[in-house]
């Protein structure tokens, strides 16, 4: 029974609000992608997943900024591999609407990490104990060394 | 008269999509991916609790100490694999392939449960060695990241035993082909996360 209604041939996608247009097998193209697409994105994703593992594990870059650099450049450029080729994102899908929204999050995701990392490093900065550890004696109260603007003595 | 009031009609947005045939099918897509977006958010936040207080250890173990990257990388590779599988899944239902569908799916689901089984192993394995969350900022912060992925990806997988039946039991009908989208957004998503997961947290947390 459930074979029959599955595939009745006169049945369009999306029958329920066509608008008659025909146009929907254009629109399951764009979202689904293709073999071709799949595979392409699964062997850039292989490869850049495994050039970070293999960074790290074998110790190859010995700078740790440097490398934290390079394993962040991966992640990103992975991040855009998946985007393209497993989501489809592309500047039409939706009317344009998805990667709008897409740049948007961005926009906010990158201005809530920085943002997070800048200010708190400054505060870690200039809460550290090695400034209260210059202070030749304790003039000040606990809670207020330290402080920027607070006079050295 | 018809005539000018056709030209006021072709001006509004929605017949503008029409002749571009990109308007959105029914909305639910567009809407899915604005859910995704928020949901992007919430990682993102928690990404940021972790980059602040991923290196306060308070005198407990250091990620170097404790994080097995053999561990992550075969996590990694189940996730990744999975991806491709729902990719399969939905090529197959674009050719309305229903037994070939529900075959990938189950592939799918059952690379993803691996993917839970080994995650709760180490989570188990960690709070047994005494670096639970609550033994650093840095441990609080990474069982908030990563274990909110992994109940994500416990969701998804409930989410895909219920396809599997949906699709069992009314075929490929236009709601479950929909439906079937959705959760290939949700699950691609994901693994775009763990991307962000296993380089910040894992990759990252092991350097001096």
């Amino acid at each position: 029974m459930s074979r029959g209604h599955q595939e009745h041939p006169a049945r369009p996608m999306g029958h329920h609000d066509d608008h008659g247009h025909g146009h929907h097998d254009h629109d399951d193209h764009a979202a689904h992608g293709s073999m071709k697409d799949y595979v392409t994105g699964f062997v850039l994703a292989v490869i850049l997943t495994v050039i970070p593992f293999w960074l790290v594990m074998n110790g190859v870059i010995k700078d740790s900024g440097t490398l934290g650099l390079v394993l962040l450049a991966f992640g990103a450029v992975q991040m855009v591999v998946h985007i393209v080729y497993f989501l489809h994102m592309n500047s039409k899908s939706e009317g344009g609407w998805n990667m709008l929204a897409l740049i948007f999050t961005v926009v906010i995701v990158l201005i809530m990490l920085v943002g997070s990392l800048w200010v708190m490093y400054h505060m870690n900065h200039n809460m550290m104990p090695h400034l209260m550890d210059a202070m030749p004696n304790e003039t000040m109260p606990q809670s207020m060394q330290g402080m920027p603007g607070m006079p050295a003595k | 008269m018809s005539e000018a009031i056709n030209t006021t009609a072709d001006a509004t947005p929605s017949s503008r999509y029409f002749v571009r045939h990109h308007h959105p099918e029914n909305g639910t897509l567009l809407g899915f991916w604005l859910y995704l977006m928020s949901d992007c958010l919430i990682f993102a936040a928690l990404f940021a609790c972790y980059a602040v207080l991923g290196r306060n250890y308070a005198g407990g173990p250091t990620g170097a100490e404790l994080f097995d990257l053999p561990l992550v990388a075969l996590n990694t590779t189940l996730l990744l694999l999975s991806s491709i599988t729902y990719g399969f899944a939905m090529l197959a239902m674009q050719a309305k392939k229903k037994q070939n569908t529900l075959f990938w799916l189950v592939i799918t689901g059952l690379l993803g449960a691996g993917f839970i089984y080994f995650e709760l192993y180490e989570f188990l394995h960690l709070i047994h060695e005494g670096a639970g969350p609550m033994r650093s900022g840095f441990l609080t912060s990474f069982f908030a990241l990563v274990g909110t992925h992994g109940l994500h990806v416990s969701f998804g997988i409930v989410w895909l035993v219920v396809l599997l039946f949906q699709v069992n039991k009314h075929g490929l009908t236009p709601e479950n082909n929909r439906r079937l989208m959705c959760l290939s957004m949700f699950w691609h998503f994901l693994d775009l996360v763990w991307i962000g997961v296993f380089t910040f947290v894992y990759l990252m947390g092991v350097l001096p």
